[in-house]
């Protein structure tokens, strides 16, 4: 493996940064009796670090009022609802500014009380440092969110405060950002791969090098909504009306983004990996390749197009349920196109076939010759913000932190917090899971949760929820983790407002500070593909609330004392492990904006590889269409087309009348972040409820109108939402909203803020993964429908008693026969083996 | 003195509703207010197949074209936060001139 990290260090430090020019702005400031300050946005609120361009006016330390930045390059002014109503956020008179503590009996109920940040936090001191003691730093679990700002703290939380690896992502299989991250890594070694939307250069669309794309493929992908993972969504409109960017889109809906593209292929959900092999094989079909560049730069093409030949688009036709000269059409679309951009989305990884649909991606990416080109598909340098798990091979007990850039697990190695073996031996799943384990830093959430429920390997005993609320957002089958977290002998979260994981489950209560009251970095795609280096800059203080990076030190001097004592504020820890060298905190503050400013055709000029040869950081050098990376983990080493688990052509019997619809679920809207924001008035106010998206033929047959409550069932369990009766929908499919919850509601047990009620998730499955631990079936499950009066079915397991075992998946013969079996699927390296081969990486022992 | 007025090109309106919010903060209205809301002609498909799915923001009589901001040097508020950077804020020559040379889908505005 490539040390990523050194790489983009090495080249970032030789690159010049564009701060701003002399007559912007300053980063603060006064007019009259306000002070006004220019800051990028992250979280909390939860966002992907798009690092919008925010001016906030404060007087007395009061915010009057946030407006967008006119001087900020990407957003130029604008601004999405969620920053508009920050300060109602902000000021909630239901945020949470004190410390509070409630007894270990007492969870559930709403008996917290206020307490001082120094008892808050010697409570969790004492209970981590007393149960490392007593059953070692590996049953300490740190939970995350997806896309926030918290993604940088929970594995140092885990790694440097506790000392544990078990931090959790508790999505079942990792299935948000991580298989696109594993695609990346494994066939082209480089950052992130995203459309070129000018977004890293100071003159942006103006700048010579710039040739916007002819045709962008938008695959399961809502950038309107989303701006994931630091994309600029509403760049692609920009682009439509200045340069007649065309869209081809792929989505099961009708999304607002269809109707503006050129084609729009409805394809029947979890199908697209078959799909995408049409593409390609209608690309080799009619030579729309770029010979030079799968000639000089890519291994393994012939063998990709004999593997598409069993997918001609009359096959994809029929499975992804589209017309087949539809694909033809599209296809030859985007081929022709000079440039051309691929933008993939969360349907990739949400799929237990999507690992082979990233694979069919990247080389649309790449055989047409537009990667890291002018109007392409750019390609980051993993300038990781030390938190990605690299190659190991600098790890050295007795070697001196002196070097910023170091990871978070080098870190908790080199200074001692977190023993090898521990890394190495302890982190849950990753035996079973190794290709989880050696992309993401976390363990594997599914095999987590069994393990929390069995005691096996060993028995969990303290959790904390940084930012994460997973049993009314992201884990499948909720109730059984709900079940399981109120059984630890401690936890604690830090966050902004009362939820059902802390109500439920918690002991103590940490309060955060806002994106606005702290200062801070954001750089887009964490780092991964950086347009530009922002900073969040503290414009006020709000009740006794301190920033993620404040609450890490105070626990940590009562935890880890010798490391964490280096660092009397949160500057140093921002210089430390945060920032990079070449970009000190000062200078970030001042420049509020550091475009990356980094050229195309990295590959070319050497500034992908460690020895700064041309090529790609992989194996052979080039982009492996033929990936030995996956061979290496057992897995295909060429795209395949598999159906998802649950489905039409996996279970036909049970879709004839039992569960007769397609659920698919997770799109984005505008006003909420996932379980976020839906305590905030002017974002409620445009949807006060979950909504299920039914097609009229389908909502006639079921009785149903438009507002009516409707129950959706699948073999997992039971919610209800409001029906949204649209054209839009494919026949035969619904589509439900995500982590809806009713903070309004009594919060208190058995209520739990109507955590039960309209959870989508409380219809899906944990490990149905694919052979490589990622995926899920979030985008493709079965359901039924039915009308009912309202929503007042609390749903709570003790009424329903409808907590699954993992006996209940038996039903499920098909799912047996593919499905991993419990036993790891490779032996473990024993620990000797590992630490024997000191020549070798660490990482890369374990993965071979 | 020239009348002013806003232009939407609503073929590009996302429906995103940032310019409510923007309008609401600006002039300090309360939750049920607009001083220029999102109207949406829900999706169907034309007589050729084609989809239709239009959003269009408009101002209603609380908008006063953001008179303060645009004094000191501004833009109205839901011109400088709309995410599509559809509406513009002008003279109605201008604006004319501006929807003419697009040529579809465009409608000005006095409030």
């Amino acid at each position: 493996m490539i040390d990523m990290n050194k790489v983009a260090s090495d080249v970032l430090a030789a690159t010049p940064k564009q701060g701003p020019s002399e007559n912007m702005t300053p980063w603060k400031t006064q007019n009259g009796d306000e002070t006004i300050f220019r800051t990028c946005a992250w979280s909390p609120p939860g966002c992907h670090p798009v690092g919008c361009g925010l001016r906030v006016h404060v007087k007395d330390g009061v915010i009057q009022k946030i407006e967008g930045d006119p001087e900020h390059p990407i957003t130029r002014g604008s601004l999405c609802p969620r920053c508009l109503a920050l300060k109602e956020y902000i000021y909630h008179p239901d945020r949470i500014v004190h410390p509070m503590k409630r007894k270990r009996e007492d969870r559930g109920k709403d008996t917290w009380e206020v307490c001082s940040w120094d008892e808050a936090t010697d409570l969790v001191a004492n209970a981590a440092n007393e149960i490392r003691e007593k059953y070692g730093p590996e049953t300490i679990a740190v939970f995350g969110g997806t896309g926030r700002e918290a993604n940088n703290w929970y594995p140092q939380w885990a790694n440097l405060v506790f000392g544990t690896p078990n931090s959790i992502y508790a999505q079942p299989g990792w299935s948000c950002y991580g298989p696109r991250m594993t695609n990346t890594a494994f066939m082209m070694g480089g950052g992130y791969p995203e459309i070129d939307y000018a977004c890293k250069f100071p003159l942006r669309y103006d700048d010579p090098r710039f040739v916007a794309p002819e045709v962008v493929l938008v695959w399961g992908k809502e950038p309107l909504r989303s701006n994931p993972d630091g994309l600029y969504g509403h760049a692609l409109i920009e682009m439509a009306r200045r340069f007649g960017t065309k869209i081809i889109c792929v989505d099961p809906r009708v999304t607002w983004l269809a109707t503006r593209s050129a084609e729009h292929l409805q394809v029947q959900p979890g199908t697209d990996t078959a799909l995408a092999m049409a593409f390609i094989y209608v690309l080799a079909h009619d030579d729309l390749v770029d010979h030079d560049f799968i000639e000089g730069w890519t291994y393994g093409y012939d063998e990709l197009i004999e593997r598409v030949q069993d997918m001609p688009p009359s096959r994809a036709a029929e499975i992804c349920k589209i017309p087949e000269e539809q694909i033809w059409r599209a296809a030859r679309l985007f081929g022709n196109a000079k440039p051309s951009s691929v933008a993939w989305g969360l349907a990739t990884d949400e799929n237990t076939n999507g690992a082979q649909l990233g694979m069919c991606l990247v080389a649309l990416m790449c055989i047409t010759g537009f990667l890291d080109a002018p109007g392409g598909t750019t390609l980051g340098m993993g300038d990781d913000q030390g938190n990605v798990v690299r190659d190991g091979g600098a790890i050295s007990a007795d070697e001196k932190v002196d070097d910023g850039t170091d990871s978070t697990l080098e870190l908790a190695l080199k200074n001692g917090i977190m023993s090898p073996e521990t890394w190495f031996t302890k982190r849950i799943g990753t035996d079973k899971y190794p290709c989880v384990g050696s992309v993401m830093w976390t363990a594997q959430p599914d095999e987590f949760l069994k393990a929390c429920e069995t005691g096996k390997p060993y028995k969990m005993h303290m959790c904390q929820f940084v930012s994460s609320n997973p049993i009314s957002c992201i884990a499948g089958e909720p109730q059984r983790w709900w079940k399981a977290l109120r059984e630890m002998d401690f936890n604690f979260a830090c966050d902004l407002f009362m939820n059902p994981v802390i109500m439920a489950c918690c002991d103590v209560f940490l309060p955060v500070a806002s994106t606005i009251e702290h200062d801070g970095m954001v750089v887009t795609h964490y780092g991964l593909n950086s347009s530009f280096y922002g900073a969040e800059n503290k414009c006020a203080q709000v009740g006794e609330c301190k920033s993620d990076i404040e609450i890490m030190r105070m626990v940590g001097k009562k935890t880890f004392p010798d490391f964490w004592n280096r660092f009397d504020t949160d500057e140093d820890y921002n210089n430390f492990h945060v920032l990079r060298s070449w970009l000190p905190w000062e200078t970030l503050r001042s420049n509020v904006v550091t475009m990356s400013d980094e050229d195309y055709f990295k590959y070319k000029t050497g500034m992908l590889r460690p020895d700064h040869q041309p090529g790609f950081p992989t194996q052979t050098g080039r982009v492996e269409l033929y990936s030995y990376a996956y061979a290496n983990f057992e897995e295909d080493p060429l795209p395949y087309f598999e159906p998802c688990a649950y489905g039409p052509i996996t279970m036909p019997e049970m879709m004839k009348e039992e569960y007769p619809f397609t659920l698919t679920t997770g799109s984005r809207r505008q006003e909420f972040f996932h379980s976020e924001h839906k305590q905030v008035p002017s974002l409620r106010q445009i949807s006060p409820f979950p909504e299920i998206d039914i097609n009229p033929a389908d909502a006639e047959k079921y009785d149903i109108e438009n507002g009516d409550w409707v129950e959706i069932t699948s073999p997992y369990g039971h919610v209800r939402q409001k029906a949204r009766v649209v054209p839009t929908m494919k026949p035969g499919v619904v589509h439900a909203m995500h982590a809806f919850w009713y903070p309004e509601e009594e919060a208190a047990e058995p209520n739990l803020m109507g955590a039960w009620k309209s959870n989508i998730n409380m219809l899906m499955p944990t490990s149905v993964n694919a052979k490589s631990g990622f995926g899920n079936t979030f985008k493709s499950m079965i359901c039924n429908i039915k009308k009912v009066e309202d929503n007042h079915d609390t749903n709570h397991p003790d009424k329903h008693g409808i907590i699954l075992e993992r006996s209940r998946q038996a039903e499920f013969d098909y799912q047996q026969t593919w499905r991993p079996t419990d036993t790891p699927v490779v032996d473990p390296i024993p620990y000797d083996e590992i630490i024997s081969t000191p020549d070798t990486p660490l990482i890369d022992n374990i993965v071979k | 003195m020239a009348m002013n007025g806003l232009y939407i090109d609503y073929e590009y309106c996302t429906g995103c509703h940032s310019c409510e919010i923007a309008c609401r903060n600006e002039m300090e209205l309360g939750i049920n207010d607009f001083g220029i809301k999102v109207l949406e002609d829900k999706p169907r498909q034309n007589p050729d197949g084609a989809w239709h799915w239009d959003y269009i923001a408009y101002p209603t009589e609380l908008c006063d074209l953001c008179t303060e901001r645009v004094e000191a040097g501004g833009i109205p508020a839901c011109v400088m936060h709309c995410q599509a950077k559809v509406l513009y804020y002008g003279t109605l020559d201008e604006l004319t001139a501006q929807m003419e040379s697009k040529g579809s889908k465009g409608a000005i505005f006095i409030p």
